[in-house]
């Protein structure tokens, strides 16, 4: 048998390893979010306060599916197709009228949004939280190397994050709808003016933002809670996110959103158990909780003084 | 002409607010929330205390949604006193949101009826003669869950509950009661939803059992989060993420969680009987432990009303303490901090057919009071 201290900074050890996964799960699902309003802000130069409310359009979606056919992969092509479709109608009906608009009217706009979209969306399904669980295939855990054991659902939450981080950058390098999308963000009128037809290009993007998180919410939703108004509170994470990253480059908001998970996660752990080498222990934890909670805005303050325009933002 | 608009405002302000002169009609001011994260529990208060004043037409209700912020609470409070004219207060649920509304309340010589937040600074040196609490005070039903631990045999307790009021409350009242060691305590951040961090610490830290204080969403994620995670821990808690609004989202994960409450359905007294009959009837679904104490909090502003006029404070104060009304708890009366001295109960999270309900397995506390009771000089 190992001594007793050993034992113990190889527990320290696996904790700090097993927490630095929890951050990435975090940021790999801040970054569904993230991409989503970064690219429509680059492209349409449209600030999305409504972006969280397809976050819950997409929890919806996927629990009223998953409860009619019971099966968790149809919830989430629901997410997906629940969303987009929401993503599809809001741009036609309302969206588009802003983009000429100044950044004042749109932040007016989608904040009229969500109130609209949450007072509906608890007509039709109640103040009460919705039943969504993950699949049997993924509860539970497994082992990874020898001793750390992990969620099976977060390594599914962190694999589907950086799989549609790799398609977003297949789309984005080598399709032609990339190239469309890129051109957009250089030089909306001159690409309108080579004959692309800009306003579906518009579409598109919009529902594809919307789209990605309509999936982060279904995803999350199924190991948190199903219900109006979820989507705020990730929303402002997710706009410390492109700002720390650089509005409008999807490479800053998946390097920022790794940073801000990570952050997060291993400062509201990690900062009472240090406090607690100088102070009392139940000081010790309620004031490294409050740091903690600060640790991310902290971050962005510091960034932003060095890079004034994010890690990969044009200056 | 625009003063003469102004004048006809005026005018109709006095007339509409000399209709209630009338000392037998009492205004209420509801101010809960309704919408957002943690509606469902301002919904389930509303409903509840408006079943018990339904049909009473001496009581008007004006209700409005905080949204779980400090200052629209503050807001709405200052606009219900000082153009609305209303005569009491409630409805408040978060703890943070009752300390920004309720000292100015009663300081301006309103009364508040407290349906849910209890914090300990309300009930110990902050107390005041307006203020009444109807639920609990934050501590008791944590004091309870601190007690059935010792009962169950748990040495060695993982606690966590959120960095607010309630949730200091919360973990002071486990520890009061409870005679083991603590393995680890964690405040998270409120409305936090995702408690992968703080599984993994309760793993690592050798635990024999877990005390959790997370109301609302928050609870549910917690649960569902805890049971995938494979822990096999037994775990305590206070009614609170185990109440009837939220056991459907949390789903078998819940089933067998012993959870501490001062209210369960199966409660046998017949006031209890028709509360539950007339709000399934009312509103088609079960009533939560908040939709007790709403309905408690209109029942025991009407037996008040039926003992003395509202604008005679003093007498309507005398009326309200005796608490002289058929609580859905059964034994209900106020110590000198006007809090409850009430039973507290063990509750079991069971499968009623396809329904996730409670039922009592013991009483934990009986004639429970708080501790802040000396603190108090009113």
């Amino acid at each position: 048998m190992k001594s007793p201290k050993t034992n113990n900074s190889l527990m320290t050890l696996i904790l700090f390893f097993e927490q630095l996964l929890n951050g990435i799960q975090f940021g790999t699902m801040l970054f569904l979010m993230s991409a989503g309003l970064t690219l429509i802000f680059g492209v349409m130069g449209l600030i999305n306060l409504a972006h969280g409310s397809f976050y819950m359009i997409g929890a919806f979606s996927a629990a009223l599916i998953a409860a009619l056919t019971e099966s968790f992969w149809l919830a989430l092509l629901a997410s997906l197709a629940g969303a987009a479709i929401a993503g599809v109608l809001i741009e036609i009906i309302i969206i588009r009228r802003l983009y000429r608009r100044d950044h004042l009217d749109q932040v007016l706009a989608t904040f009229a949004l969500i109130l609209l979209l949450s007072e509906g969306v608890r007509w039709c399904f109640g103040a009460f939280p919705l039943y969504l669980n993950i699949p049997n295939v993924l509860n539970g855990t497994v082992p990874i190397f020898d001793n750390i054991i992990y969620s099976k659902y977060r390594l599914f939450i962190i694999f589907m994050g950086f799989l549609i981080a790799l398609g977003l950058y297949i789309l984005i390098t080598k399709t032609r709808l990339g190239i469309r999308i890129r051109a957009g963000q250089n030089d909306r009128q001159m690409i309108s003016a080579l004959g692309v037809d800009i306003s579906k290009l518009y579409t598109i993007v919009f529902a594809i933002g919307a789209s990605l998180a309509g999936l982060a919410g279904a995803m999350i939703g199924a190991i948190q809670s199903v219900e109006v108004g979820m989507g705020e509170p990730i929303l402002i994470l997710a706009f410390v996110v492109i700002v720390i990253g650089g509005i409008g480059s999807i490479k800053g908001a998946l390097v920022g959103s790794i940073l801000v998970g990570v952050t997060d996660t291993i400062g509201r752990i990690f900062l009472p158990e240090l406090l607690k080498v100088f102070m009392e222990s139940s000081n010790a934890t309620s004031v490294g909780s409050s740091i903690g909670s600060m640790l991310i805005y902290i971050l962005m303050a510091l960034i932003l003084i060095i890079k004034p325009s994010g890690l990969f933002g044009k200056s | 002409m625009r003063k003469f608009t102004t004048t006809l405002g005026a005018l109709l302000v006095m007339a509409t607010s000399s209709t209630f002169a009338d000392g037998h009609k009492v205004k209420v001011g509801m101010i809960t929330t309704l919408s957002g994260g943690g509606s469902g529990l301002g919904i389930d208060v509303r409903d509840g205390f408006m079943l018990a004043v339904k049909g009473n037409k001496n009581i008007s209700v004006i209700t409005k949604d905080d949204q779980r912020k400090p200052d629209i609470a503050v807001q709405l409070a200052d606009k219900m006193i000082q153009s609305d004219k209303v005569d009491v207060l409630t409805g408040i649920i978060w703890s943070n949101l009752a300390m920004a509304v309720v000292p100015a309340t009663v300081n301006q010589g309103k009364f508040y009826l407290s349906p849910n937040a209890g914090p300990s600074k309300l009930a110990g040196k902050g107390c005041h003669k307006n203020y009444f609490n109807v639920a609990w005070q934050n501590d008791n039903l944590h004091e309870a869950a601190g007690g059935y631990a010792n009962s169950a045999g748990f040495k060695n307790s993982f606690i966590l509950a959120p960095n607010y009021p309630a949730g200091k409350d919360a973990l002071t009242g486990y520890k009061r009661f409870f005679k083991g060691k603590l393995a680890g305590e964690i405040y998270t951040k409120l409305g936090q939803k995702d408690y992968a961090a703080e599984i993994a610490q309760i793993r690592a830290s050798g635990a024999d059992s877990v005390f959790f204080f997370l109301p609302g969403g928050m609870g549910i994620g917690f649960m569902k989060q805890f049971s995938q995670s494979g822990i096999k821990l037994p775990v305590v808690g206070p009614a609170f993420s185990f109440d009837q609004g939220i056991l459907k989202a949390v789903g078998d994960a819940a089933l067998g969680v012993k959870n501490t409450s001062q209210w369960s359905k199966d409660i046998d007294n017949a006031a209890n009987k028709k509360f539950v009959n007339d709000f399934k009837s009312e509103y088609g679904r079960l009533p939560s432990l908040y939709a007790s104490q709403g309905y408690d909090t209109g029942k025991l502003l009407i037996s008040a009303m039926s003992k003395a006029k509202i604008k005679d404070m003093d007498k309507f104060r005398d009326a309200l303490r005796k608490a002289d009304f058929s609580s859905t708890r059964g034994k209900f009366s106020f110590d000198t901090n006007h809090h409850p001295i009430q039973d507290i109960y063990v509750r079991e999270v069971i499968k009623e057919g396809k329904t996730l309900t409670n039922k009592i397995v013991s009483v934990g506390l009986k004639d429970h009071s708080n501790a802040y009771v000396s603190d108090c000089k009113m």
